[in-house]
């Protein structure tokens, strides 16, 4: 897709963004204003054909920031541009080539059957109607969609609206897509279904992707750059890799002894918490288990083990202790 | 011209979706005009107990009547939706609004269009039709028939959007909008005269229902205005539907501009 302009397709500079909020103050009768800031001093830009993770734990501002880009929210300070346009002021313009998903709410019409809703936003988008069957048939092969088209939404499982939803999303062909929360409360099967499909839309289309989750396995499939933001602020912006490399995270062994005992004592992992025979070890991310559980199972009567990779908010946790 | 049209799809889908329980939709239309029709009912048993109300015969008052609600009846089943914004800033609908490419406005006056005032615009349509067969026509009474509708419907258009827009500073104000929208509705279905001069002037200057029907049907009934307010009055409906819709549009501007979202 050929734009006018030559700079990357999202470019966000020192923005901000406050809320006044009221609170109740013990002793005064009335509520004290005050300014919140949801997202202060924000720089990161995104080219086109991007995938990228944006995560931070709640309240860090990553909606906000995602309200901003779509135009929905007019920032404090600052500037933002998509695709050379400024969101707030050209909020409808811009509308035409974004998607947006947000994974805990559907943009559907609640009453009305799948096919009905697409066929409102093909309207809305004018989407040629050639292209609109073309998009309509591909996604709902791709996301095996076909048996709902007829149901209304508010009979669809979670998994479904959210197929649903998506298709919604792309079938204007957007240049860039938001996805917020996506694979939120879906099966793992679901899950790796749509990263696959998400994957697959980035490679033939060249659509960028712009991902706000808590599962760190979304990150892992889908993208090769990470913003992590927290207190409204970008705290990292690179690798995967990196942001591991960097937050020192670790991973987990659980082990289930036949019987209680004191906690175990092996090189190279620490005991975190003990709950009778279950025990909780540490150990970075980067060493090898195997040397470690060969050194527990030679050492106890092991009923069960299992490994816990390191979630997101433990590794910006760890970031954000060391960082601050 | 584009976002009529687009106003229309959205329409058309919804009517198309209430079409799918004929019996309900067929229902809550005939209800909902028996409601309003016993209205007028109430009016027509006072007018056997009375010779005139304020100086106003029933077929007068049918005619203020009539066309106050077939102004407002028009106007709610255009942009009824409107206030149910506090309803969509709750649920973070406005917000997936605002990611469609099309004025939000035009998206929230469509969304759930109901055809279910039907039954109010058929009974309105009567009591004026009625009414209007006392009427000694002239072609300039014709046209500012026609105006009287158009600005009335345009003022309550500004009315249900202005006072909706209060829900983008403060959620759940919708019974203290409808004071205003459908309270000044209520007050045009009588002669004004038989309020203090003090509300005429408020119905005139500061919510300007007193233009939806009353200066105009005071010129299509050939009368001069018992409170002596000056004659050009009763040509200025229009003048005040447009400010009114001016000035609405531009808070409802202000509004969305100045909306801060839900958490999440």
């Amino acid at each position: 897709m050929s734009r006018p302009n030559d700079g990357p397709l999202i470019d966000v500079r020192d923005l901000e963004r406050t809320f006044d909020v009221r609170r109740r103050v013990e002793g005064r009768r009335r509520r004290v204003r005050e300014q919140v800031v949801a997202v202060h001093d924000l720089t990161f830009s995104v080219d086109a054909g991007e995938m990228v993770g944006y995560i931070g734990p709640n309240g860090a501002g990553k909606s906000t920031t995602i309200k901003m880009l779509t135009g929905i929210l007019v920032p404090s300070g600052g500037e933002v541009r998509v695709g050379g346009l400024d969101p707030s002021r050209q909020r409808v313009d811009l509308a035409r080539r974004i998607g947006v998903v947000f994974g805990q709410r559907s943009t559907l019409w609640w009453d009305l059957p799948l096919r009905d809703s697409f066929e409102l936003l093909q309207k809305m988008y004018r989407i040629p109607p050639a292209r609109y069957r073309e998009n309509l048939d591909r996604f709902v092969d791709l996301l095996d969609l076909g048996a709902q088209l007829d149901t209304p939404v508010r009979q669809l499982s979670l998994g479904q609206r959210m197929r649903g939803d998506i298709t919604a999303a792309l079938l204007h062909d957007p240049e860039v897509i938001y996805l917020d929360e996506p694979t939120i409360g879906l099966d793992v099967v679901s899950k790796g279904r749509l990263r696959e499909f998400l994957r697959a839309l980035n490679a033939e289309r060249g659509t960028t992707l712009l991902l706000t989750t808590h599962d760190l396995q979304d990150i892992e499939a889908l993208c090769d750059r990470v913003i992590v933001i927290d207190h409204g602020t970008s705290v990292y912006d690179g690798s995967l890799a990196g942001l591991h490399a960097q937050g020192g995270s670790r991973r987990t062994l659980v082990v289930d002894l036949v019987d209680e005992a004191p906690p175990i004592d092996v090189p190279g992992a620490e005991v975190r918490t003990v709950e009778g025979p279950r025990q909780w070890l540490s150990f970075p991310s980067d060493a090898s288990a195997a040397p470690i559980v060969a050194a527990v199972a030679a050492a106890y009567d092991v009923a069960d083990l299992s490994i816990q990779e390191p979630d997101i908010e433990d590794v910006i946790r760890d970031l954000y202790s060391r960082g601050a | 011209m584009g976002d009529l049209r687009t106003y229309g799809q959205i329409a058309w889908l919804w009517i198309r979706a209430a079409w799918q329980y004929p019996t309900s939709f067929v229902l809550l239309a005939v209800g909902n005009g028996l409601i309003t029709g016993l209205d007028f009912v109430g009016l027509w048993i006072m007018f056997s107990h009375l010779r005139d109300l304020a100086g106003f015969t029933l077929h007068e008052v049918a005619l203020l009547y009539g066309s106050a609600s077939l102004a407002l009846a028009v106007a709610d089943t255009a942009i009824g939706s409107v206030e149910r914004i506090g309803t969509y800033i709750r649920t973070g609908r406005l917000d997936q609004m605002m990611t469609k490419p099309v004025p939000l406005l035009v998206q929230v006056c469509a969304d759930q269009f109901t055809l279910r005032r039907l039954g109010r615009l058929t009974q309105a349509a009567v009591v004026f039709g009625w009414a209007c067969t006392y009427v000694d026509w002239t072609p300039l009474r014709v046209l500012v028939a026609v105006s009287m509708l158009v600005s009335g419907a345009l003022l309550f258009f500004g009315l249900f959007v202005g006072f909706s827009c209060i829900q983008f500073w403060t959620t759940d104000a919708t019974e203290f909008a409808n004071a205003f929208t459908y309270g000044g509705a209520t007050v045009t279905q009588y002669p004004l005269s038989i309020f203090p001069r003090e509300v005429m002037v408020g119905l005139t200057f500061v919510i300007p229902v007193a233009f939806v029907n009353w200066y105009p049907c005071l010129y299509l009934l050939g009368r001069s205005d018992p409170f002596g307010s000056p004659d050009a009055l009763q040509f200025a409906s229009p003048v005040a539907g447009i400010l009114t819709m001016v000035a609405a549009l531009l808070v409802w501007r202000t509004g969305v501009r100045h909306y801060t979202s839900t958490g999440s």
